[in-house]
């Protein structure tokens, strides 16, 4: 997992509510083998819409997406957080994430950051007046900060340590490795190999 | 205080321990197929990591794999994708894999332990649900997600909350034509699908012990489905006599010291579950589902249950739906019910001891008319055993058909479906809403009721032939 210390991108505003993981990706997009190349199926149902934010040229560099209440409800396929980063977004904005979604989002290094109704309304607006201004969000600081906005928010210090770190489970247990070793010093010699092939 | 069998095989895996966090649990086996495992060796490649221990991994291809024409390329391009990216993902991480058409193929659950590779004492993990098969031998298996099939391929370790522990208790002896499968619905319908939630179910008792290896394998088999991850059985001479001799079974003076340790491994005395539930075997009879969940079944002397007998409204119009998907009605006996398709195969049916036995009811018998039997073993050994005691003979004389190995019907992600309204009785783990086939309506039965059932054509125990 890459490190995440600071991001500053272009934002994309995307006003609707309650955007549940079936409309992130649907299911008929899931079948793919890869971890890469979800970004096709990110809100497939309104991507034929030319008027659907993301189809907009001005918000093409976006890597900051700024949702409305409720974001990630629904089922807890993990192509959701995928598809997002997939795309190209580092940083997901809304007052209210779905629990399981936001768990599998930190998981997987894609942040989500919980800012007030108001504070979202004010940055849509912003956005919209100006699609290429810069919004930097700041894990250090934990702020979200535009124009001349500083915005600070929440996160627990074990996540924000682990995002710093650039540690997924996977990265965590790494670091344990010599204990995993010494384990595995006093496993059982008895114990079954799958290699050597034997028959 | 004593510990239970859960409890001992647990803490000799516990790589570290931290106050408020899950326990860092070694793996001994990884058992990897070709539906869960893509992501997870994607996520290998996108972060430079490598499979830290290929040499206790294992790959199979089942789920998707025809059982016909095993030799041609496989039709659908879905399925064919993801077993070709299993078989490449295999080759470049130094995995060892059997593949369509090699003698160890089969359904990942059958061919752990016909290898001998599933041990007492072990923790095992898949990116299937029904690892708790292995737990037959007294290792602590279960499935898991494909983030930790990753967790697993990079670490050989996964961090896990402790569970709870449950004795099933079932004491007694079986009667003629009751097998484990019906112990096993039997204890599903009394505890309901959630009843092993949060549990690992340890199954003991006089009826357990006197069960063979694949019997109990069958038992441990469905305790996700009594909504448990995973369900044990303390190992015995009997599980001894079964690895002893296997390819990956130990040797020598190995095979001394394992036996010496399998033999510690049983809930002591003063050991205290967390519940405890009590069956008597002298009273089971053959099982059979009617409705939706495994959960919803009853003796097969018996009728379909009346919704309105259930007090819990939400079982209730459980129950209602069920009937209405099932195309039932409430008090038909159960045995009237025409089936249209057997199933006999899976994970949970499909060893030589369940087609022994169903062999032997079919011997010199016909497959009712406008009935189907297939018959698909749960792995290629399986088939080349059964071939050489010439049960495909009896089957197919019979008019049934005989297949290649895969999980086929049980999940039916392969050309092997139900028909929408199309009624089978199957002797896999699970009759949802169309999982074998969109509209297909199954009844759960073990395989002497498959076999006696194919015969008549409706649900029937080989009593009744
Ligand atoms: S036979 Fe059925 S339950 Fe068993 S692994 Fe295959 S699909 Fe799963």
């Amino acid at each position: 997992m890459e490190k995440f210390i600071s991001h500053t991108g272009t934002g994309i505003p995307l006003r609707r509510s309650n955007v549940d993981t079936d409309q992130i990706i649907p299911a008929v997009y899931l079948k793919r083998v890869t971890r890469s190349g979800f970004e096709d199926g990110l809100f497939a149902a309104w991507r034929n819409d030319p008027e659907f934010v993301l189809n907009k040229p001005e918000y093409a560099k976006a890597s900051i997406l700024v949702a409305g209440i409720d974001f990630g409800t629904g089922s807890s396929r993990e192509h959701a957080v995928w598809a997002l980063q997939n795309y190209g977004f580092k940083v997901v904005i809304s007052s209210r994430f779905a629990d399981i979604f936001r768990g599998n989002s930190l998981k997987g290094g894609l942040l989500t950051v919980i800012l007030p109704q108001a504070e979202i309304e004010a940055l849509w607006g912003a956005i919209e007046q100006d699609p290429e201004m810069p919004i930097a969000v700041d894990l250090e600081k934990k702020s979200v900060s535009y124009k001349d906005r500083e915005i600070s928010f929440d996160l627990d210090d074990y996540t924000r340590w682990r995002l710093m770190e650039g540690l997924d489970d996977i990265g965590l247990t790494m670091r344990n490795l010599d204990a995993v070793e010494d384990f595995e010093e006093k496993r059982a010699k008895f114990k079954p190999k799958t290699l050597p092939v034997l028959t | 205080m004593g510990k239970t069998l859960a409890e001992k095989v647990w803490e000799d895996h516990v790589v570290r321990r931290n106050v408020g966090e899950p326990d860092l649990l070694y793996i001994d086996l990884h058992l990897i197929h070709e539906v869960t495992s893509p992501q997870a060796f994607d996520g290998l490649r996108l972060s430079g990591r490598k499979v830290r221990r290929p040499d206790l991994t294992l790959a199979t291809e089942d789920h998707n794999v025809p059982t016909l024409d095993i030799d041609k390329p496989i039709a659908d391009p879905v399925s064919r994708l993801q077993v070709d990216t299993l078989r490449k993902n295999c080759q470049e991480f130094g995995v060892r894999i059997h593949s369509l058409g090699d003698v160890e193929q089969g359904i990942v659950h059958v061919v752990g332990p016909q290898l001998g590779l599933t041990q007492p004492g072990m923790t095992i993990v898949c990116g299937d649900s029904h690892t708790s098969t292995h737990g037959a031998f007294g290792a602590l298996a279960f499935g898991i997600g494909t983030s930790e099939v990753e967790h697993v391929l990079a670490t050989q370790t996964l961090p896990l909350a402790k569970p709870k522990t449950m004795a099933i208790n079932v004491e007694g002896s079986l009667k003629p034509g009751v097998t484990s499968k019906d112990i096993i619905l039997a204890i599903i319908a009394k505890i309901s699908t959630g009843g092993g939630q949060g549990y690992v179910l340890e199954y003991r008792g006089s009826a357990i012990r006197a069960l063979s290896m694949e019997a109990r394998m069958t038992i441990c088999n469905m305790s996700i489905e009594a909504g448990a991850r995973a369900g044990l059985i303390a190992p015995d001479q009997t599980t001894f006599d079964y690895i002893k001799g296997r390819p990956h079974a130990p040797t020598g003076t190995d095979w001394d010291a394992a036996v010496e340790y399998w033999k510690t491994l049983k809930s002591d005395d003063d050991a205290k579950f967390d519940k405890e539930i009590y069956l008597n075997a002298d009273e089971l009879s053959p099982f059979v589902t009617w409705g939706t969940n495994p959960g919803q079944g009853v003796p097969l002397n018996e009728t379909v249950p009346n919704p309105e007998s259930f007090d819990d409204p939400e079982e209730r119009t459980a129950a209602q739906r069920a009937l209405e998907y099932m195309g039932l009605d409430a008090g038909t006996p159960m045995k009237k019910i025409k089936v249209d398709t057997v199933f006999l195969g899976s994970c949970t049916n499909g060893r030589i001891e369940d087609l022994r036995a169903a062999a032997a009811i079919i011997r010199g018998n016909k497959v009712a008319e406008n009935t189907r039997m297939m018959v698909v073993p749960g792995s290629a050994r399986v088939r080349l055993q059964a071939e050489s005691e010439g049960l495909d003979k009896i089957f197919l004389a019979a008019g049934a058909e005989w297949r290649s190995a895969g999980c086929s019907m049980c999940l039916g992600m392969n050309p092997d479906q139900l028909k929408p309204g199309e009624r089978s009785a199957s002797t896999s783990n699970r009759n949802f809403e169309g999982r074998q086939g969109k509209g297909g309506r199954t009844h759960l039965v073990s395989p002497l009721v498959a076999a006696a059932t194919a015969i008549r054509g409706t649900l029937s125990s080989p009593a009744d032939l």
